[in-house]
Order: structure tokens, then C-alpha cells, then sequence
């Protein structure tokens, strides 16, 4: 049997999510023993267009971006978005709640006009996507549940239950108690709530869950009379993407 | 020389963190054009940051990059820490240090063991190398793998940290764990010892090539500066780092429309070179012991040779991070201090300077009374030192232009590994579109 053929793309982003697929470390050698990488252009020198899956990181961010996205997706039998700034657009999105000729004189000055860019926005938004693996970063477990899952031709599992679910099964205080803000509750769980478990809040880099129960979330908000403009720009962070832009239902599942 | 020809369009470098393309035309002996070029995608961070919260800009700030985060959140929190007169215990301060240390050991490994370590073994990546040297790549993957073990438990995780906060941390390792990292530190050694030899062994495939330019490194009287210090050079007196933007001096020249940067000389260098061409002295012992079994002497001006003066630093890193591990098992007040420092939200600007992997790094923020920024400049290493690849790259060409053309290629392609360029976190200031 041949090996599938697998590669590894990335658009605006920090590229941590392919850092992550290297920090598999001795597991990573293992995953090789099952795939051929075949394109890995911050690992190796070799490149080829013919590939089964191709894991793609980062945000859409210009005009020029979609005709690559679109042959890489022509390219792949699987498209898997990979990491937060991918599957739902991510920290890139924030510059889309300022106006786009605002933001290019203010990094680069009288020079902005040579600085293409556009409203921040996921893969699915210009081509279909098969599977997202959310998080920033990526979780390097998940990304080995999906690959498994993938070369056994299941379908891979992605949590829809929100962050809180995790959160209590890592035994934590809820932020809510200690007077902080929190997007938990209508953000994607699947990473053990790992950044309230090391002291920090629920970011929402996982994403909106797909039926987010909103009441319960302003209940909460209501019990420890929070302000709602810090919850607002909390929201900001992450889920940034103009709602059409999200997912568009012409090319994506 | 005269019928020499050379058409190079390498687009898009690999094994380097982003995306950059080396451009060469040679018709006659003569260089018409050579262009180092970076066409990756803009993401506009100083932006995003106007109008966020003191408590969130460490945090969307540490997204620049994946490689560097724990840099990047340090740096981001050292300039609100210090717009708004925000010190920290020395238990925090020997903590963030081993945070550097431990990110400087993992990209350094990553870069040596993973980029660079193809290249002088004339294979395209690392994956191949898995069949043919294991051995070798799993003593990598050892090393890589401790010094992520150290971010994770130092900062809750490798990338992206959680636990670095304005003031200090959300939660401190406990005294077990520190154990554990010194322990695995401890058991390392051997393996060091074996990428050593291998690298010396490999090294004479480093091309002799040298070009005397600028280095410019953090530098202090106390220690090895990586976490703090004043601004030092090698070409001229020390200074503090509120002067940053006098050494970092944007500016255009007609080849290109990428922004480079100048302090003393029309380019400048940062990274493990500069840092050990400028504070050799402080170095660890163990470390000053490979240093010599390279024959490395300051000041250095072989950009190649960075990768040996990552090298030395992981040694140093490995060594001091043992010894600050020691300093706080053996405080007795360790655990007893709780939370971050407490400040009060007031308005200010601040600069924050740090030294990551691939350089000197500064992050400038100005903030109104409620905490909410309204002014960032970000200033990177790569972006520090496109200019001096640019230079290299027009002094090297002229000396190998009668080699075949691959030979060429893998010298350019090297240089540019050699910087270990980290391109997105560089391109907010680079320009994206190259007009010929």
C-alpha cells in the first residue's frame, strides 16, 4: 500500500502550528513511518503539487491569497484548515473592526499604497474545507487524533460542547468566580481548557461552538453584573471574521 | 570572469520561517541584480493593538510569531511594565529568565538540528536523515524535546505562553518540577556533547566567508544580557534602549522598496553572532570551551558562523539554566510569595528590549489613563537584519560567481538559513510586492 501523500501550506500567520507538528518530537518520526510529506516548505527543500491531504495554516488576508488557496484546494482529495487563524480567521481578524486604509498608514505610513490587504478572513471563506482543527496553537494531540482518524478513513472528532465542559473536568475555579471575563461558555471545548487551568481566561481561540447558548452566557453575566463592553472586545479577539465570511455555504460543508 | 552568466530566482527559500525569494542576474561577468526579497503577507500588528487593553495586547502580541512567542510576550510585557512602573520580585525576574532561556534552547536546537544540519549533510530535510543518521536526529529530537519540557512547564505552554502576565505570573512551577527540568538538563549533557562533535565534524562545509559589518546585542555588567541590559555595539559606545529607534534608523535604498535598518554603518547584524561577538567574556564556562573547539574568535565576522554561535548559546543556556534552577530551589521563600505584582492602570509610554533567538527585539507602547493602548511600534530581528543579508549576499556573489550554479544556490540558500530569518514576524514592515 502507498503511503498517503500529505503537505503543509501556510498563508498570514505565526506558522506556531506547524511548530506544533514539530514538536511531536520522537512521536513526529513515528507519524512519518505512515505518510509521505511531500511539500513542507519550513522543514525541507523538496515541493510537489500531488498530495492527498494538505494542512493548511493562517488567514486570508489579500486578493493575491485566494488564487494559491484555490489551486492548493484543487491539488488536495482532503483540505484540513489548521490552527485558529485558518478554521475561523483568527487574532488577524482584529484589524477588521478598523478601517483597512486606517491600518496600512499607520504601520507603514506614506508608503501604506504598497501594502495590499484586505478584511481578515478563514480558508472556508474563499475555497471548501473538509476539516478545521481549531486552536492557537494548535493542540499536537488533536492534530495526531485527526491524522489518525484520516488515514483510517474515519471522520475525525472535533468537540462541540463548550469550553466550560472542559474546564470542569480539569477541576478548575470558573473566572466568573474571581471577577474576570471569559468566552468558555460559547467557545469550542477540545483543549482541556488549558489556558484557565495555567491561570489565564478563556480567549475563544477555538471559535464559536455552532449553537453558542447566549442566554446562558448573558445569565452569567447578569449574576456577577459584569461589564458588557469588556465582553465585547473579549469577543473581538478571536471571532473577528465578518459572520458571511466565516463559512460560506456555496463551497463549504 | 567575463562570460559568466547566472540566472537565480530561488522563489521562496525553505527550511526558514516565512517567505522569502533570492533573485540574481549575472550577464558577463557583471551583476545586474540581486535582490533579497520577502513577499509574505503583511499582518499589521501595531494596528490591531490600537485600542486593547493593558491585559490583552501581551497576548494578541505574542501571535506575531509562533517560533518567538515567548520573546514577543516578554518583550510586549516588559514595555507596559514599564509605562506603567511595574516591577517585578527576583523570583519572577530569574523565572522569565529561564522562560528565554528555554525558548532561545528550543529554536536554536530546532534551527541547528532541523535547517541547518541538512544542508551540510547534502539532503533536503531532516526526513531522510531519519533513516540514514537516527541516532543523530533522535539526539535532536532529545534536546528539542527538553527544552519545550522548560517553556511548558515554565510558561503553561511552548508556544503562546499563558502564564506570563503584566507583574509576573499567573502560576509558578512548583519546586518538583524545577527538579524535573534540572534533572533532564542534567541527563542532556551526553547528547549535547554528541551534536557538538557532529557539528565540528561538519563544519569545514561552512563556506569561509567574511564581511565586516556591525553587531549590535543587548549588554550588561552583570550577566550574558538576554532578558536585560542597555543597547551595545560593536562599533560604538553603549547606550540605553529608550534610544532604540536612533540604532535602528528605517530606511530605502533604490534596489529594493523593503525597509532596512542602519545604526553605525549602512547595515547591522543581530542574533547569536552579535550577542557573542559583544558579551564573549560573559559566556559559561562550558560554553567558552566549544567556542575554542571551533576556533571562534571576536570579534567574528563570518555570518555563517552564526549557526556556531548558536551553538555556544546553547550551552550557555543549558549551563545557566541549570545554575538559576539551583538559586530558586534553594530559596526558602520560593512559594510563599503569591500572584503578580500589584500597580495601578496609569497612562505612560514604555519600551520593552529583549533578546529572542534571532535578535535583539523592542516592543514601544503608549497608553492612556484607563490602560487602553493608543500607540505601538514593534521593531524585529529579522526585519534588523535584512539589510546585512542584502550586503552579504552583493559581497559574496562576485567571489563564487565562476561555481556551478547549485553550488551558488546552496551558498546563498545557507547565508540566508544562516540568519536563521524568522520573516513573519519581520513583514509588517516589509513590502510585499517587488516591481521590477
Amino acid at each position: 500500500m502507498t503511503k498517503p501523500r500529505i503537505a503543509f501550506f501556510d498563508f498570514a500567520s505565526c506558522e506556531g502550528d506547524q511548530l506544533q507538528i514539530v514538536n511531536l518530537e520522537e512521536r513526529l518520526l513515528e507519524l512519518l513511518q505512515h505518510v509521505e510529506v511531500v511539500a513542507f516548505r519550513e522543514a525541507m527543500k523538496e515541493d510537489s503539487d500531488n498530495y492527498d491531504i494538505a494542512f493548511v495554516e493562517g488567514s486570508i488576508t489579500r486578493p493575491a491569497d485566494e488564487e494559491r488557496i484555490k489551486k492548493i484546494r484543487a491539488n488536495a482529495k482532503i483540505l484540513v484548515a489548521l490552527g485558529s487563524c485558518a478554521a475561523i480567521g483568527g487574532i488577524n481578524c482584529l484589524k477588521n473592526f478598523r478601517d483597512q486604509v486606517t491600518v496600512r498608514k499607520e504601520v507603514y505610513g506614506d508608503k501604506w499604497e504598497l501594502f495590499d490587504t484586505y478584511e481578515a478572513r478563514p480558508l472556508s471563506a474563499v475555497v471548501k474545507v473538509d476539516y478545521a482543527i481549531p486552536q492557537c496553537p494548535i493542540n499536537r494531540e488533536e492534530f495526531l487524533s485527526v491524522c489518525k482518524a484520516l488515514l483510517t478513513g474515519q471522520k475525525p472528532f472535533i468537540p462541540d460542547y463548550p469550553v466550560c465542559v472542559d474546564c470542569k473536568m480539569a477541576g478548575n475555579v470558573c473566572v466568573f468566580e474571581k471577577g474576570m471575563t471569559c468566552v468558555g461558555p460559547v467557545t469550542r471545548a477540545g483543549c482541556g481548557a488549558c489556558c484557565v487551568t495555567e491561570g489565564a481566561i478563556c480567549w475563544g481561540c477555538r471559535g464559536l461552538i455552532d449553537n453558542p447558548n447566549t442566554y446562558a452566557h448573558k445569565e452569567v453575566l447578569q449574576k456577577y453584573n459584569l461589564n458588557p463592553a469588556e465582553l465585547t472586545n473579549k469577543f473581538k479577539l478571536y471571532f473577528g471574521a465578518k459572520p458571511e465570511l466565516v463559512k460560506n455555504p456555496e463551497v463549504s460543508k | 570572469m567575463t562570460n559568466v552568466n547566472l540566472d537565480i530566482n530561488l522563489h521562496y527559500v525553505t527550511r526558514v520561517e516565512g517567505h522569502g525569494n533570492i533573485v540574481v542576474n549575472v550577464k558577463e561577468g557583471k551583476l545586474e541584480k540581486l535582490q533579497w526579497q520577502v513577499p509574505e503577507a503583511p499582518r499589521f500588528f501595531e494596528a490591531m493593538v490600537i485600542g486593547q487593553k493593558w491585559d490583552v495586547v501581551h497576548h494578541i502580541t505574542s501571535r506575531i510569531c509562533g517560533i518567538c512567542s515567548i520573546g514577543h510576550t516578554l518583550a510586549s510585557l516588559k514595555a507596559t511594565e514599564s509605562a506603567m512602573g511595574i516591577t517585578l520580585s527576583e523570583r519572577d525576574l530569574k523565572l522569565r529568565r529561564l522562560a528565554i532561556h528555554a525558548e532561545n534552547l528550543q529554536s536554536h536546537i530546532l534551527h541547528l538540528g532541523y535547517l541547518v544540519l541538512p544542508d551540510l549533510l547534502g539532503v533536503g530535510s531532516v526526513i531522510p536523515l531519519a533513516s540514514s543518521h537516527p541516532e543523530e536526529v533522535k539526539t535532536v529530537v532529545r534536546l528539542h524535546k527538553a527544552a519545550n519540557v522548560m517553556s511548558d512547564i515554565v510558561c503553561g505552554r511552548t508556544t503562546h505562553p499563558q502564564r506570563l502576565i503584566p507583574g509576573g505570573f499567573t502560576k509558578i512551577p512548583t519546586k518538583d518540577e524545577l527538579q524535573k527540568i534540572k534533572d533532564t538538563l542534567n541527563a542532556e549533557w551526553k547528547d549535547i556533547e554528541v551534536v557538538a562533535k557532529l557539528l565540528k565534524a561538519l563544519a569545514g562545509k561552512l563556506p569561509s566567508f567574511t564581511r565586516e559589518t556591525e553587531f549590535v546585542a543587548l549588554t550588561s555588567k552583570d550577566e550574558y544580557a538576554i532578558y536585560d541590559g542597555d543597547m551595545g555595539s560593536t562599533d560604538t559606545a553603549t547606550e540605553p534602549i529608550k534610544n532604540y529607534k536612533a540604532w535602528t534608523n528605517e530606511y530605502i535604498v533604490p534596489h529594493s522598496s523593503a525597509k532596512y535598518c542602519k545604526h553605525n554603518r549602512p547595515s547591522l547584524m543581530v542574533g547569536a553572532l552579535a550577542r557573542v561577538n559583544k558579551n564573549y567574556s560573559q559566556l559559561s564556562n562550558k560554553a567558552k570551551s566549544i567556542a575554542e573547539l571551533f576556533g571562534f574568535k571576536t570579534v567574528c565576522h563570518n555570518p555563517y558562523m552564526n549557526n556556531v554561535a548558536q551553538l555556544i548559546e546553547i550551552v550557555h543556556s543549558w549551563e545557566d539554566a541549570i545554575a538559576k534552577i539551583d538559586e530558586l530551589l534553594t530559596d526558602p521563600n520560593y512559594d510563599k510569595q503569591v500572584g503578580p505584582s500589584a500597580f495601578t492602570v496609569k497612562a505612560g509610554q514604555g519600551v520593552g528590549a529583549v533578546e529572542v533567538p534571532r535578535g535583539l527585539l523592542f516592543h514601544d507602547y503608549t497608553y492612556d489613563a484607563n490602560g487602553v493602548c493608543i500607540k505601538a511600534n514593534c521593531i524585529i530581528p529579522t526585519n534588523i537584519n535584512h539589510a546585512n543579508i542584502q550586503a552579504d549576499m552583493e559581497a559574496l556573489v562576485p567571489q563564487v560567481m565562476t561555481k556551478p550554479q547549485k553550488e551558488i544556490e546552496l551558498a546563498l540558500e545557507m547565508l540566508v538559513r544562516a540568519y536563521d530569518p524568522c520573516i513573519s514576524c519581520s513583514t509588517h514592515y516589509l513590502n510585499i510586492e517587488f516591481k521590477d
